[in-house]
């Protein structure tokens, strides 16, 4: 059995007052273990509630279908039904990981107290050691550290019990150049030695200058565009949103996209990018995920 | 005609300088970039040419004149030809305040009337957005407000310090080409601060790299 991170026509609701949070709907995504699959899309596309389903940490109230299955060398499981996965076979890196640290006490303390808790066999100096800080960097407190740094602590936090899975949930956002690419490179070796890493962001520069993901997913209000291996979707998109989106970068032209991203309270049942792109082909009425090879994209339905 | 900062050397109380020796010159119409790796003094520099901070040595100079004294002592004149954009619009912006009100600000201060449907879309913001306050909105669409009350400033030099920094790719170049237009259309003066080397180099006539 293939050990990794299989999710399986993922459908989330979220309730806010009497209306409802379209925060994923019909998605399939495969991280093998050994690979790194990025997802990507604009901010507020439910990108990161796809993290929280993973962490099993959605909001109270939230509906979920369909499947999330982890499996590792042990057991397989749902995330949404088994408990006492997190930390341990899925790990979560947050998003700017200086909020995340307690600011009254020295990383070492933090870290031991992690590993404590997963009775792990790590210790901090060789967690410190995996992602590049020194032992010195542990005595001290959050404040004392760069982003960078702060981030580096967050990933050896999640390395802590070894675990099969690892979300990291825009790891590199309020970095300088440098930095990014140090922490991709560690989730790279992540990927390397084993791990199934789903890595969220909207920074597609650092995806092409660094080469870091085998896979890239395409998300947008609420729902996969395409899927396919990293180098083909980056240069030849199958799908208008992802043109769209690389058309953007300022390496690429910078070309804004019309209109703003919807926003998923309440959303339509069918994709919804052909308000954005009325002439575009692969929207508007009902759509499925078509499949060629090793990719895929969304396209209407053809009767 | 330009803002210049002249052999600027920078620092913060006690500490040593920030900047030494750096001289800046953002013409009108004309995009600068300015770039260097984390604490290298781009954000010193924004403060010094946006007159808020003192340089220890050094002068900046406003079309021609040296500015003396920072803050409310420079004359609300000077002041109003310089307007800054900082990284997080969350932390420049009023939460109480809606965005129309955001965006009246500059207006309201110097006691003139501001077109706000026209710079809403200018910087494209649509109309069911300028009613919402702040935390109803995401970072990208506060960002265009704090854009937009930038320009309702009517400055002749903008600059933008790692304004898109926190934004996806999508809205920085809509952010991005509407202060280019700004630029090109208007003749104001921009300086554009980002650790992005593609976006300066898509954005900038010329690029100054702080070491």
């Amino acid at each position: 059995m293939t050990r990794g991170l299989f999710v399986r026509n993922l459908t989330v609701r979220i309730p806010i007052g009497r209306r409802w949070v379209h925060a994923a709907s019909d998605v399939d995504l495969e991280v093998p273990a050994g690979t790194v699959t990025a997802l990507v899309g604009e901010s507020g596309c439910g990108k990161s509630i796809l993290a929280a389903t993973v962490m099993a940490m959605l909001p109270l109230g939230a509906t979920v279908s369909g499947s999330v299955l982890v499996t590792t060398a042990e057991r397989e499981f749902d995330v949404t039904s088994a408990a006492g996965f997190r930390g341990r076979d899925v790990a979560l890196v947050p998003q700017s990981a200086a909020t995340h640290l307690t600011p009254t006490r020295t990383v070492r303390s933090q870290l031991d107290e992690t590993i404590a808790a997963h009775g792990g066999p790590s210790t901090s100096d060789r967690l410190a050691e995996r992602v590049g800080l020194a032992p010195a960097h542990l005595d001290l407190h959050p404040h004392q550290l760069s982003g960078g740094m702060a981030q580096r602590v967050a990933l050896a936090g999640a390395l802590a019990a070894d675990p099969t899975v690892i979300v990291a949930d825009e790891p590199t956002s309020n970095l300088d150049r440098a930095a990014v690419d140090h922490v991709l490179g560690l989730l790279r070796a992540c990927a390397d030695d084993g791990a199934a890493v789903l890595l969220i962001t909207h920074d597609l520069s650092s995806l092409i200058r660094t080469e870091v993901a085998d896979r890239i997913a395409v998300m947008y209000a609420s729902r996969l565009m395409e899927t396919g291996p990293a180098a083909s979707v980056l240069e030849n998109p199958l799908h208008d949103y992802t043109r769209d989106l690389l058309d953007a970068l300022p390496s690429r032209g910078m070309t804004p996209l019309p209109g703003s991203p919807p926003e998923l309270t309440d959303l339509p049942d069918d994709c919804v990018y052909h308000l954005r792109r009325p002439l575009s082909p692969h929207s508007g009425g009902p759509t499925e995920m078509v499949t060629v090879g090793a990719r895929s994209y969304r396209t209407r339905v053809h009767r | 005609m330009s803002l210049d900062a002249v052999a600027v050397s920078a620092g913060y109380p006690g500490g040593p300088d920030v900047l030494t020796q750096v001289s800046v010159s953002v013409e009108p119409g004309t995009i600068t970039g300015l770039t260097g790796p984390s604490g290298s003094g781009k954000t010193t520099l924004a403060r010094v040419l946006a007159l808020l901070q003192k340089p220890r040595t050094g002068s900046v100079l406003l079309d021609g004149t040296t500015v003396r004294g920072v803050g409310y002592s420079v004359p609300a004149k000077s002041r109003a030809q310089i307007a800054l954009l900082f990284q997080s619009p969350r932390q420049a912006t009023d939460p109480r305040m809606t965005l129309r009100s955001i965006i009246e600000q500059p207006g309201v201060i110097a006691g003139r009337s501001v077109d706000v449907a026209d710079l809403a879309e200018q910087v494209g913001l649509t109309d069911d957005l300028l009613s919402r306050r702040p935390h109803q909105v995401s970072d990208g669409q506060l960002q265009r407000a704090c854009v937009a009350r930038a320009l309702a400033q009517r400055p002749r030099y903008l600059i933008c310090d790692e304004v898109t920094s926190m934004l996806d790719a999508a809205t920085t170049a809509s952010i991005a080409r509407s202060v280019e237009r700004q630029a090109v259309d208007g003749g104001l003066g921009v300086l554009v601060i980002s650790h992005d080397a593609d976006l300066l180099n898509a954005l900038c006539s010329s690029v100054h790299h702080l070491s």
